[in-house]
């Protein structure tokens, strides 16, 4: 009858969570996560296209049952509008990551063919670096820096997932 | 017509139909303070703010209203946590509000300030920091609907002294506007008419009645159910007089102290009907465990709390009282004899273990308990607190009055008895209050007996004294090698410490003072402690150690069994 200790039928979920702008929301919805013992991978947040409405991406790693909890108390903030599983959906997922990578004279042209495949850019150079920008799915931005790692990593930022499904948002999983 | 933010607060109390508040005043209340004369609201001056908070719910429990409670910014606002948390936990519709430091001040460590929203994000429904006096109004509002609304629960709104101070146009909001929050009141009929087939077609039935039941003020549609289709009703520690309890068709509280037969009749059970109960584990002990022959029924206003626990077969989102009215005709009339007799089997078998502590001549809780509901008919509001007393009181006191038993189930906080008492009793005047309550938990909020005193209330208290914290004596005694460590308790004369708060104090050493002491107690307009020397090691039984099934308990040692 157990819920909670049914852990097979895990992998990675992806949220899209509509909220009020309001102040401590983006508090309110890490604390849910934190206090509820959910397993959170990343969460990026942003405006959205209606005007004091911001929109979250979150990528859980959770099973059915966990998903469906994660949504439910998801609605159960009083800020929360709109909770919507993508995961199966038909959808357009990128992340942004910016690299500075130890860049000598001897390496630079290395670096830019490198960089070039992945259709990335370099979007600074410096005497003994160069900072890179690539947009892409994870495990494009996960090759680009595993191929960079040899030559040094001096810095790395990534944003985490945004999503979006392509076409218009269908009725599915929509409460 | 303007006004300032004090006189803004208090106009919205009164419009939301408050007419009591519970509260301490403080430095950045003083502006809010200063206006109540004003309005026509009585405030219970408290001596603590956990105290205040545990009125405040305690009369929310009683009258089925949002209740209030007030505090100062920091320390004040911080000691409302426990209470807050305790009135979440339980589905208590509270309203918190809290003096903050002035706007400008905020965020600089501040005398008395502390991130109070921040603090309770938690622990409340939702939660207001108000800044600016034109928002006072629409954040009051919303805080009183949110709060007694959906899954009801606790609200706190913070507002800094320069919004109290503030004047502007008031205009009370007719509507809220909350796109993220439209709670489902009523069951969605096709899930109605498949559960009313579940139930029609089922043999061993049992409805399970939580605290979902008391809040959505359906006891006499959960009763007329029951009796139509002949199903025997269990209720959780907070579902107890969602049916009165002398109705035969009510088989007790199950779980960890159910009875033997109650607990059986759920394992036993072919279908599980739940009114708003969330399937807690004091409940289900091990989810794995639970009702392992039974399909279930799940219905419950908050959707979150559907499936949370426990598989469920048939989910319905909506008001306790909605889905029952919507059951009622499409639930036949059965007679379920079997399924009765073989439960009235068990309950005959349990009620002959109770023969020991009838036959005792030592002063047991059980004979004070029982007596109390006699003499009292059942139909006192009942106020207990946590532990041992809880328990005791639960097993035994018939509460036949709808909403008669106020007591900490989900947070179980020990404390929480008296000051719930002090709400009940303001919310309830014309009505018997009794509190149950042990040596350990008196003592965490034993300064309100001044409270009682200022303000008249009539309060008996039956303090089961039995020098320990009993209920974790209990463990140590059977689960921890008898090792009392941090368990003994060295208490005052209580009945002289009642005396000196000018309440009538009564120290009852042996059982046949147990009926005098009581009905005199009943009989005095006033307040009255009585103060019962209870068997000391006496323990709760049954008792489901953790991690078994509920009816792998140990259970009431008969006549002719060595006691544990």
């Amino acid at each position: 009858m157990s819920l909670a200790q049914n852990h097979d039928n895990y992998s990675r979920r992806t949220l899209v969570v509509l909220m009020e702008d309001r102040p401590g929301v983006l508090s309110n919805v890490s604390n849910l996560f934190r206090r509820r013992n959910y397993n959170i991978e990343s969460l990026t947040v942003g405006h959205s296209e209606t005007p004091d409405i911001s929109r979250m991406t979150v990528v859980v790693y959770a099973s059915d049952a966990v998903l469906e909890q994660v949504s439910k108390q998801l609605y159960k903030l009083i800020n929360v509008t709109k909770v919507i599983d993508i995961t199966d959906d038909d959808a357009v997922i990128r992340e942004l990551a910016l690299i500075r990578v130890h860049a000598v004279s001897a390496s630079r042209a290395e670096i830019k063919q490198l960089v070039d495949i992945f259709r990335a850019q370099i979007i600074d150079v410096a005497h003994d670096s160069m900072t890179i920008e690539i947009t892409g799915t994870e495990d494009k931005v996960d090759s680009l820096i595993e191929i960079l790692r040899p030559f040094g990593i001096k810095e790395l930022t990534r944003t985490g997932r945004v999503a979006m499904v392509r076409g218009a948002l269908q009725g599915a999983s929509r409460r | 017509m303007r006004m300032n933010g004090a006189q803004i607060i208090w106009e919205c109390l009164v419009r939301e139909g408050v007419d009591t508040v519970f509260g301490i005043t403080g430095g950045k209340v003083i502006p809010l303070y200063h206006e109540l004369p004003g309005f026509p609201i009585h405030h219970v001056t408290m001596r603590h703010e956990q105290a205040a908070a545990h009125a405040a719910d305690g009369y929310a429990r009683a009258t089925g209203k949002v209740g209030v409670c007030v505090a100062t910014s920091g320390p004040g606002a911080t000691n409302l946590v426990t209470g807050i948390a305790t009135a979440q936990m339980d589905s208590s519709p509270i309203v918190a509000i809290t003096g903050q430091v002035a706007s400008a001040d905020l965020g600089t460590d501040a005398f008395q300030e502390v991130d109070i929203t921040g603090i309770t994000m938690p622990i409340t429904k939702h939660n207001y920091l108000v800044t600016n006096v034109t928002d006072l109004a629409q954040a009051l509002r919303e805080a009183f609907h949110i709060a007694r609304s959906g899954h009801p629960g606790a609200v706190l709104v913070d507002v800094t002294v320069d919004a109290q101070m503030g004047v502007t146009e008031f205009v009370y909001p007719e509507d809220v506007n909350l796109p993220g929050y439209k709670p489902h009141t009523t069951g969605n009929p096709r899930q109605i008419a498949q559960a009313a087939e579940m139930i029609n077609a089922a043999s061993r039935p049992i409805i399970m009645a939580g605290r979902g039941v008391v809040v959505a003020g359906a006891g006499q549609e959960l009763t007329a159910l029951a009796e139509k289709a002949r199903i025997p009703v269990v209720t959780t520690l907070l579902g107890k007089s969602a049916i009165a309890e002398s109705n035969p068709l009510y088989l007790g509280m199950g779980g960890m102290h159910g009875e033997g037969y109650t607990n059986m009749a759920l394992q036993s059970a072919d279908l599980i009907v739940n009114f708003g109960a969330r399937f807690d584990d004091r409940f289900t002990s091990t989810a794995q465990t639970f009702a392992p022959r039974a399909r279930v029924i799940h219905v419950d206003i908050d959707p979150a709390e559907i499936a949370k626990r426990i598989r469920v077969d048939m989910p319905i989102v909506g008001d306790a009282l909605n889905v029952l009215r919507q059951l009622l005709p499409l639930v036949q009339e059965a007679d379920r004899g079997e399924w009765m007799s073989t439960i009235d089997h068990w309950r005959q078998e349990t009620g002959e273990r109770s023969q020991r502590w009838e036959q005792s001549e030592e002063l047991v809780p059980q004979h004070i308990i029982r007596s109390l509901s006699e003499i009292t008919h059942g139909e006192a509001i009942m106020v207990s607190d946590v532990g041992q007393n809880q328990m005791w009181e639960a097993q035994y006191y018939t509460h036949n009055r709808f909403r008669g038993l106020i007591s900490s189930g989900g947070l179980g906080t020990m404390g929480f008895g008296l000051p719930a008492s002090i709400g009940a009793k303001m919310g309830c005047r014309d009505v018997p209050v009794w509190l149950v309550v042990g040596d350990g938990g008196i003592q965490m909020t034993i300064q309100e007996l001044a409270t009682i005193r200022q303000e008249g209330l009539p309060i008996k208290i039956a303090l089961l004294n039995n020098g320990y914290l009993g209920m974790v004596r209990q463990w140590q005694e059977l689960f921890y090698d008898k090792n009392y460590c941090g368990t003994p308790l060295l208490g005052p004369e209580f009945a002289r410490l009642a005396e000196a708060y000018g309440i009538a104090g009564i120290t009852v050493h042996s059982k046949d003072d147990v009926v005098p002491a009581l009905k005199h107690a009943a009989e005095v307009d006033g307040p009255v402690l009585i103060d019962f020397r209870i068997e000391q090691e006496h323990n709760v039984f049954p008792i489901v150690p953790v991690g078994r099934a509920i009816d792998d308990m140990i259970r009431r040692p008969r006549t002719d069994e060595q006691p544990r």
